[in-house]
């Protein structure tokens, strides 16, 4: 009875989020038409390009000679089909290359998101649970350095550190070149090893993660770090926890039971938007890492000014964002009753 | 014998100009099933002397005096031994009902969670308990109150919420701060004839914090008034508002609405903590200060601490 408004307000954002992604196409299909460059004479080589009929051919073939009106409307229509166009670098399905790079991109950002959670929480909690302390002092430099260190410049310094100098971690790849990635069920390696009960692939996997992940996940461990804390020392300063300092609970409890949960509120917002942030980084970091995720393909298909590629990677990467902040409207609605009870 | 006797209890508290005195040696008692009424104007100490009692001082106070209570003293205590007193015998009902429930968590967890911590009761028993405290601070559908949150109650409800909370662990103590001056009037007569009830009934002792006398008139046996972090007049409830004797409290008094000749405030402000004046504090603000009120500083004797005493004077 008293969850239909919420109810409503969930279909409500799912049609949002469907209006948004119709909204995305446009304004990307813009974009990418305003930039004054060729297709044909990116994607040609020059002696194709010096015949008139090749160049109208390959115009033809990708509907570049029609209106633009109307290549929007034969784009819409191909993708309620689930048809992404067709890449004009690779001349295959945008949707196929899509599959094959995306899951990498989500095996890298989910597991530098579950690192920075995880880390970024748990140091700002510290933090605050030990103000003023040296220890606290130190998280502040370290969260610090995390959220001002550009990311291209920590990436290198971990290649040269971890793989060059030391030798500790692989330098690049998602698997070492001798073996086989595990049969594709998800496309991530990690969890397609284990399904298929490859326990070597696994720890392989694992293995070429962790690098980029921890370069990936340094400016929103640093930034959740600091929101913790900042949010706990805000809690703490409320009646309800000296009611239950004064009711005799151990610290522990009153800490992850009644401190954490309305700290989480803020956090779950800021976590939500770093997500953003961590998508972009991984363009760099996948160049330097040789992690064939959406990253690199999203470079590629931009210095070949391949339209559709372009144009499919804007759609996955804004209803991945839109799609994880979404989640985080209704994690809201699980931490504080008061959002689900109204 | 009393249930709690404390002796020169000092709090001095961090301020940018260094630690003040917020409590400056006050002693008092509270018997078995007395209620204890504590007066005085925001910022005379009188909550933060009985928050000090179990250690919630804000960090960096410095608590100093003793408070026997059950054979120890409590401003000794620390860690596990400080934490076992604190909702188990001594428990505190906080002034706002509004923030001091917890927004996010229901009533059922929030009054079970430290009488299955202090008595060691199974989920299900603790919850019995709650729906029967619940029920004695009447609370309608008690069982169905459990799974709802705070802010689906009504402020008036929310303190009887507190309350009960506050009962959970059968405390022999129960330190009342403000506990209706956040409440409508009509609301306040049902939680102080709670609090009356709760004595009679379950034996339970009550200091009563409020800055209105008018409150305390109608429960409190005893008074205690405080003035800048001292006791400055304390007796017999009835005494105390037929015959006040300490300037200050009868100003409190004459400060009271009432019907026949409308209020007259005291004049001038309390002074600021580290702002102290020598001498009686009060003395700035008093009608009948003398040139020695701003030297000599009045000890508590005989219930008074004020050498001139008016009111025989005049």
């Amino acid at each position: 009875m008293r969850s239909r408004p919420y109810l409503r307000f969930v279909l409500v954002r799912l049609g949002a989020l469907v209006l948004l992604a119709v909204g995305i196409t446009l304004v990307s299909f813009i974009l990418t038409n305003l930039v004054p460059g060729d297709p044909a004479a990116a994607n040609l080589g020059q002696r194709a390009l010096s015949d008139p009929a090749i160049v109208a051919a390959f115009r033809h073939q990708h509907g570049l000679d029609q209106p633009l009106p109307v290549q929007y409307w034969k784009y819409l229509t191909g993708l309620v089909q689930g048809d992404f166009g067709t890449s004009q670098r690779s001349n295959r399905p945008v949707g196929d290359e899509l599959a094959e790079y995306v899951p990498a991109t989500l095996e890298l950002a989910s597991t530098a998101v579950v690192l920075s959670v995880v880390v970024g929480v748990g140091l700002g909690m510290l933090a605050a649970m030990r103000r003023n302390s040296w220890l606290d002092q130190l998280l502040r430099v370290v969260s610090l350095a995390g959220v001002s260190m550009p990311t291209f410049w920590l990436a290198l310094a971990a290649f040269f550190l971890l793989f060059y100098k030391w030798g500790i971690l692989p330098g690049g790849g998602r698997l070492d070149p001798g073996l086989d990635p595990p049969p594709q069920v998800t496309g991530l390696y990690t969890v397609d090893a284990l399904l298929a009960g490859q326990w070597d692939i696994f720890g392989n996997a694992v293995f070429h993660l962790i690098m980029p992940a921890l370069v990936l996940a340094a400016y929103t461990v640093g930034l959740l770090t600091r929101f913790t804390r900042a949010s706990m020392l805000e809690v703490l300063g409320n009646d309800y926890i000296r009611t239950a300092q004064a009711k005799g609970l151990p610290g522990r409890t009153i800490v992850f039971r009644h401190v954490l949960r309305p700290a989480l509120v803020p956090i779950l917002t800021v976590a939500g938007l770093a997500f953003g942030s961590l998508l972009s980084g991984t363009v760099l970091v996948e160049q330097i890492f040789s992690w064939n995720g959406i990253g690199q393909y999203a470079y590629q298909s931009a210095l070949n000014l391949d339209l559709p590629a372009i144009m499919g990677v804007s759609l996955v990467v804004a209803v991945i964002y839109v799609t994880v902040n979404f989640v985080v409207d209704l994690l809201y609605g699980v931490v504080d009753p008061r959002v689900r009870l109204q | 014998m009393s249930l709690l006797d404390v002796s020169d209890l000092r709090v001095l508290l961090p301020t940018a100009d260094g630690l003040q005195p917020a409590v400056d040696g006050v002693g008092f008692t509270v018997g078995e099933r007395e209620i204890v009424g504590v007066a005085g104007e925001s910022g005379s100490g009188k909550t933060i002397s009985m928050l000090a009692l179990l250690g919630l001082t804000p960090p960096g106070a410095r608590v100093t005096g003793s408070a026997g209570f059950g054979g120890q003293d409590l401003l000794a205590l620390k860690g596990k031994a400080l934490r076992d007193v604190r909702g188990r015998s001594i428990a505190v009902v906080f002034q706002d009902p509004m923030t001091s429930l917890h927004p996010m968590l229901t009533i059922g967890r929030q009054l079970t969670e430290h009488v299955r911590h202090h008595l060691g009761l199974s989920k299900r028993a603790a919850l019995d308990r709650a729906a029967e405290l619940l029920d004695l601070v009447r609370i309608p559908d008690p069982r169905g109150a459990l799974g709802r949150y705070p802010h689906q109650f009504s402020g008036g409800m929310r303190q009887r919420i507190a309350i009960a909370m506050a009962l959970g662990c059968s405390p022999d103590l129960l330190i009342a701060d403000e506990p209706t001056t956040a409440l409508d009037v009509t609301v306040q007569a049902g939680i102080l004839r709670l609090l009356d009830r709760l004595r009679t009934e379950n034996g339970l002792s009550i200091i009563l914090i409020t800055h209105d006398l008018g409150v305390l008139s109608s429960v409190a046996d005893r008074l205690y008034v405080y003035y800048a972090g001292r006791i400055v007049e304390t007796g017999a409830t009835s005494g105390i508002i037929q015959q006040p004797r300490h300037p200050y409290t009868q100003g409190l008094l004459r400060a009271l609405p009432r019907a026949e000749d409308g209020l007259t405030p005291i004049g001038g402000t309390p002074p600021s903590l580290g702002a102290v004046p020598a001498g009686c504090a009060f003395h700035p603000r008093c009608a009948f200060a003398e040139a020695s009120c701003a030297v000599d500083r009045p000890e508590l004797v005989d219930g008074l601490a004020c050498p001139i005493n008016p009111l025989v004077r005049s």
